[in-house]
């Protein structure tokens, strides 16, 4: 990283250098391009139904939050009922996804036990697998134990550690923190719990906080599982329940359903702005999307 | 990777001979705990993993509805697949065309402001997230439902498209560019693998272009000689991660044709019409096949993937 900053400007655009100024300006028209179809979402959100179809310009003429209220109360239950849904089993999925997937990983970066590259190569493989190969049986077991509209299909798996790329980021962090450390709290009588939780969890905190604002953004984004396993309307979360709102709603009542929509990425949103550090370091040193 | 994971090895746990050896007792109660550390991650490999990926194995040979138990039916789904089920044809086209469209489109873009951003230009960070904020989204419902309204026969585009007296299509209603509208929703989320180039493009030594341009080397030539070999991996490791999602895409395809795969099949997409035959036909057993193809199909492209890129994957004098 540290070798960007004295890099001279890369000759490919070295012809541009005096137009610095109109790279700008085509980087930000470009941006513009990119942002316009979720700019125009808001601003429709804040239009009376009828200005919507005929205003392709960003700015609204006439500003309304009429279709927040309306929407708010177009299905059965109020917005907030879905909202309070998807963020129950959001928070569940974060937090069960830092205790478990970080005591895996605090097991494969710093203990030693039989079978321990063969387990690893295993946990690696499951990054790999799609998801699809495993959805029909997880469904009929969820659905033999009558599991089908409860929260326990979605969280479960969290519970159990298998977003295995979170394990596998953890033990790559854990492993760059001096083993030292490890000794002299044990030389000091921590046992391999104390360790994990005072010494090492401590200084896990980046790998901790990525592994937090993923899950958060994946669950609340999340919409295969939700649409298979949560089918009584009083347990839609939001992306369950836009998608209703999308078949239940006809095609003249825009604005409603994108404020809704605003609604929904809204905490996306929100933690992009806070996490925003977090979220490229993640990508770019790990992948995740 | 692997051979990294026993930073310091000790003997594992075999039985002492005679009488408690210290260390033995040592890794012995370290393989304990570890194996408990491992408890609730073992639990899920069994269980949610392993158990299901056999029981899928058992049930694509099978003929199973959940309402009756499942019966043996060898090949037949398999066979089915391939030869009298035109929508699964379908589903097959839609979604290749739909990762050899998308994918290159959308790797050249996060490459070619990748490119941009990296010269120590103003305001990098400012761009970077303007661009990345897209793949944040993009697998969002409400914006694939914003996508559907965009491209609807009376959407935005069209009204814009109007303002120069182009009357446009139906676009997610015409057979003919509704898979283009999932493409295009693809291109934009470039941020991602963008993030990942700039990523790469840092890791080149800025030594090597100073060289270079001693020696005389232009700037296309400094790209092709330097930056682009160089970037090979990150290509490559890109290429790989971007087909594997994309073969997997579901929500956008389902939102936009309203849960169907239309108009005409024209955005069938695979995981779609696994998802129609498992969870609205019921026809577990076939879902269950779909997916072990699907499986054989991502295996098989990521190993020729990995085998291609000996040809073009550039890793350094190192190797």
């Amino acid at each position: 990283m540290a070798t960007t900053s004295r890099r001279p400007a890369p000759a490919l655009f070295r012809p541009f250098k005096g137009g610095r100024l109109a790279k700008h300006v085509l980087l930000i028209g470009f941006g513009l391009v990119m942002l316009y179809p979720l700019l125009w979402m808001i601003s429709s959100s804040l239009k009376p139904e009828e200005l919507i179809f005929r205003e392709p310009g960003l700015w609204p003429s006439q500003v309304t939050l009429e279709n927040y209220t309306e929407g708010w109360y177009a299905l059965k239950h109020p917005f907030g009922y879905y909202l309070w849904n998807s963020a129950v089993i959001t928070a569940l999925s974060v937090v069960a996804n830092l205790v478990a997937c970080s005591l895996a990983a605090y097991a494969f970066a710093r203990l030693n036990f039989p079978l321990k590259k063969l387990w690893f190569a295993i946990m690696l493989g499951g990054i790999m697998l799609p998801h699809h190969v495993v959805i029909v049986p997880q469904y009929i077991m969820f659905s033999e134990l009558g599991l089908i509209n409860t929260i326990w299909p979605l969280v479960m798996p969290k519970v159990l550690a298998t977003d295995a790329f979170f394990v596998f980021l953890m033990v790559q962090f854990i492993r760059t923190l001096p083993r030292e450390l490890d000794e002299a709290a044990e030389i000091d009588g921590a046992g391999y719990w104390r360790i994990y939780l005072r010494v090492v969890m401590p200084l896990c905190l980046p790998a901790l906080a990525t592994t937090a604002i993923f899950t958060f953004i994946w669950t609340w984004n999340d919409f295969l599982s939700q649409l298979l396993y949560l089918n009584n309307p009083d347990n839609f979360t939001v992306t369950v329940a836009l998608r209703t709102f999308l078949d239940a709603s006809s095609d003249s009542s825009w604005g409603p359903m994108f404020a809704m929509s605003i609604v929904a990425l809204g905490p996306i949103f929100g933690f992009f702005l806070v996490g925003q550090k977090y979220l490229i370091r993640g990508v770019a040193t790990t992948g995740l999307k | 990777m692997a051979d990294s994971v026993a930073v310091k090895p000790r003997k594992a746990a075999i039985p002492p001979a005679q009488g408690g050896h210290r260390s033995t007792k040592r890794s012995r109660r370290e393989a304990r705990a570890a194996y408990l550390f491992l408890a609730p991650w073992f639990v899920g490999l069994l269980v949610i993993t392993i158990g299901p990926i056999f029981a899928s194995l058992y049930l694509s040979f099978t003929d199973y509805s959940l309402l009756e138990s499942a019966k043996w039916v060898g090949f037949d789904n398999y066979v089915t697949m391939f030869t009298e089920d035109p929508r699964f044809i379908a589903s097959l086209k839609v979604t290749t065309i739909y990762v050899v469209v998308s994918v290159p489109l959308q790797l050249a873009f996060a490459l070619a402001l990748a490119l941009v951003l990296d010269r120590g230009l103003r305001g990098l960070s400012f761009y970077r997230s303007i661009f990345y904020l897209p793949s944040l989204l993009g697998g969002s419902v409400a914006i694939a439902i914003l996508w559907r309204k965009v491209f609807g026969a009376d959407g935005l585009v069209n009204a814009v498209l109007a303002i120069f007296g182009i009357q446009g299509p139906g676009w997610v209603g015409d057979p003919d560019t509704a898979l283009s509208t999932l493409i295009l929703l693809h291109v934009w989320t470039f941020g991602a693998p963008m993030i990942i180039f700039l990523a790469g493009l840092r890791q080149i030594p800025s030594s090597y272009y100073e060289a270079a341009a001693v020696d005389g080397a232009g700037a296309l030539r400094q790209f092709r000689s330097i930056t682009m070999p160089l970037l090979t991996p990150i290509i490559f490791f890109n290429l790989v991660l971007e087909v594997i999602k994309s073969f997997q895409s579901f929500t956008q395809a389902f939102i936009v044709s309203g849960g169907k795969g239309g108009p005409a099949d024209s955005t069938l997409f695979y995981t779609l019409y696994l998802y129609l035959k498992g969870f609205k036909s019921y026809d577990m057993g076939y879902a269950a096949a779909m997916a072990w193809v699907l499986l054989v199909i991502i295996a098989a492209l990521t190993g020729i993937n990995f085998l291609a890129s000996k040809y073009w994957v550039f890793y350094g004098d190192d190797k």
